[in-house]
């Protein structure tokens, strides 16, 4: 494995380094160099310390590990790949993101998901350990976001206005959702057989990077919450 | 605590700034001089100062006046001649303009800002100090000499000047009496805030959006009387749907601060850190559109836009967290401890 000091260099100096080395790379002592890993695909980036914003932005493939929190804008139009956080993360992880996996062990900050698209076999997907803050999956066109709350201590699973604009995608809240308001345009259900069975992958996954015990999360109601129709604003604005 | 830590937390936080502006307050800095007022003032010219200081002379004690001592750095150029006075009001005209000495100081820095041409005064409190420049904000630290200055609470800020000039006016913190302001972000209230904030005797003469909350935070807190937390719930109001669902005496304070103070919401994205005597308070707008962080240790508190620049300070926290959009958060010292 090579290992990259990142104390005292620059984000274009560590993302150089990690451009001229094949396979596995540790960069330690990390502190808020943005854009790390930013656009590569097939990396192999562990990453110690604090990494900057927009970590991962871009990303086409390949994985980035963080064993602390991470700041702002995690995977940022990611298009492919993985990005496994350990501790919790800042707000708008997973900007516009149309494809690739974010697994996060803890808490996600504000608008988790926000632009969020699909395409064709492109289906971004993020899994966030503990609770999400405000504007969860705001303008969500597609993907899906799944959201634990494991150890939230009575903490309600989302903060307020979940999904708000929300046209496509699924939204997975591992909760009954009473304490939680939804906009009128999207439903909320209690997730079926068939549902559960969309997720598991993503759930091992989650259980496996963190060493959570799968069957435990499994066995709690899953809210599911999809927009209600194809366009579900048409007269919002204008009749069209 | 020196300016030593707070410049280095400002060095991973270098992406988020062009250059253009940077600045300190620094709160307990002059404890030799506490009963004062700190007035630190730019001229552009030794006749603006004169000009100046004949003025102060007919209305101030004072009791001590001298060049800010600078370092001279390449990365910082062109400064403006840059005073300090600690002065007090002479007694007699405080008594026949019958205000408290507050009132009175914030009269001449209204007056010396937009009456007296080429002289800005930038920092006017008792006991602290705001230290700013057109730079990056760890060069106008080491500019300044901060890590020669002690005090028990600093705040730091760089600037990115997206609609306004960058000069050293219009740099952050903005400062009036010991209230300071530094912002990230822009409010797209600004001239609303403005001309109802003008008709109170305040003057926005620095050309950009956030001067305009520090004399917010002047007028509520000072001249109403308001608490912290209700300055918080006038400038970042929670939604009239978000009141409605809130308990029903809660409901009526905050639909009376909405509906009094309703000029003096703001409007798009800021975080802010507002310093005052003895503490500070942090405030997201409502809809977060700013980051912010809080880190805790024993009895140190660390606020900053980035997770990276409070472990720059202390790598090893007892708590992190990420306050929500409109939720203030207030740090006092202790009693005596200032």
């Amino acid at each position: 494995m090579v290992k990259i000091e990142a104390k005292g260099k620059s984000y274009v100096a560590i993302n150089n380094e990690i451009h001229q080395n094949a396979g596995e790379i540790l960069v330690t002592d990390c502190c808020g160099q943005r854009f790390i890993g930013a656009g590569m695909g097939n990396c192999a980036i562990k990453i110690q310390g604090i990494p900057g914003n927009a970590l991962g932005a871009y990303l086409n493939g390949g994985e980035i590990e963080v064993f602390s929190n991470a700041q702002d804008s995690v995977g940022d139009t990611m298009n492919a790949g993985r990005i496994v956080v350990h501790g919790n993360i800042g707000d708008t992880a997973g900007y516009a993101m149309r494809g690739g996996e974010i697994y996060v062990k803890g808490n996600a900050g504000y608008r988790t998901g926000i632009h969020m698209k699909a395409y064709q076999d492109k289906l971004p997907v993020i899994v966030i350990g503990g609770t999400a803050g405000s504007f969860l999956g705001e303008y969500q066109a597609g993907g899906i976001i799944i959201v634990l709350g494991l150890n939230r201590d009575g903490k309600k699973i989302v903060s307020n206005y979940p999904c708000t604009g929300m046209h496509g995608g699924k939204l997975y809240l591992c909760s009954d959702c009473q304490d939680v308001l939804f906009p009128k345009q999207v439903t909320a259900h209690t997730a079926t057989a068939e549902d559960m069975q969309e997720i598991a992958p993503y759930l091992e996954k989650f259980s496996e990077f963190f060493g959570m015990d799968l069957q435990q999360i499994r066995s709690q109601v899953f809210t599911v919450v999809t927009p209600d129709s194809q366009n579900p604003y048409k007269q919002m604005y204008v009749t069209n | 605590m020196t300016g030593e830590k707070i410049m280095q937390s400002m060095v991973p936080m270098h992406e988020r700034s062009n250059g253009l502006g940077g600045g300190f307050a620094g709160y307990g800095i002059y404890p030799e001089y506490r009963d004062f007022f700190a007035l630190h003032i730019f001229f552009n010219s030794e006749s603006s100062r004169t000009e100046c200081e004949t003025y102060l002379r007919t209305t101030l004690e004072i009791v001590r006046s001298e060049t800010i001592p600078t370092r001279t750095i390449p990365e910082i150029t062109d400064e403006p001649l840059i005073w300090r006075y600690f002065v007090t009001p002479l007694r007699s005209v405080l008594s026949s303009m019958q205000v408290d000495e507050r009132e009175f100081m914030s009269r001449i820095v209204m007056r010396i800002n937009t009456v007296y041409k080429g002289a800005y005064v930038f920092s006017s409190g008792k006991n602290m100090g705001v230290f700013k420049a057109v730079g990056y904000p760890e060069d106008v630290g080491r500019f300044y000499r901060l890590e020669e200055y002690e005090g028990y609470c600093w705040t730091a800020h760089g600037r990115y000047p997206t609609n306004t000039p960058g000069w050293w006016g219009g740099a952050h913190p903005f400062a009036l009496l010991d209230y300071t302001i530094v912002h990230n972000g822009e409010i797209s209230s600004y001239d609303a805030n403005r001309r109802y904030i003008e008709m109170f005797g305040y003057k926005c003469t620095l050309q950009t959006d956030t001067e305009v909350i520090t004399y917010i935070a002047d007028y509520l807190l000072r001249k109403q009387g308001l608490t912290l937390e209700e300055l918080a719930n006038v400038i970042a109001a929670p939604f009239w749907s978000t009141i409605s669902r809130r308990e029903a005496d809660e409901q009526q304070r905050l639909r009376y601060l909405r509906t009094v103070f309703s000029s003096l919401l703001i409007t798009g994205p800021f975080s802010i850190v507002l310093g005052f005597e003895g503490g500070l308070m942090a405030l997201n707008d409502r809809l977060k559109l700013r980051s912010m962080v809080v880190g805790e240790k024993e009895d140190m508190v660390y606020i900053a836009s980035e997770e990276s620049a409070i472990r720059v300070m202390e790598p090893e926290l007892e708590r992190i967290y990420a306050p929500a959009g409109g939720e203030p958060v207030i740090v006092r010292v202790k009693e005596g401890a200032y």
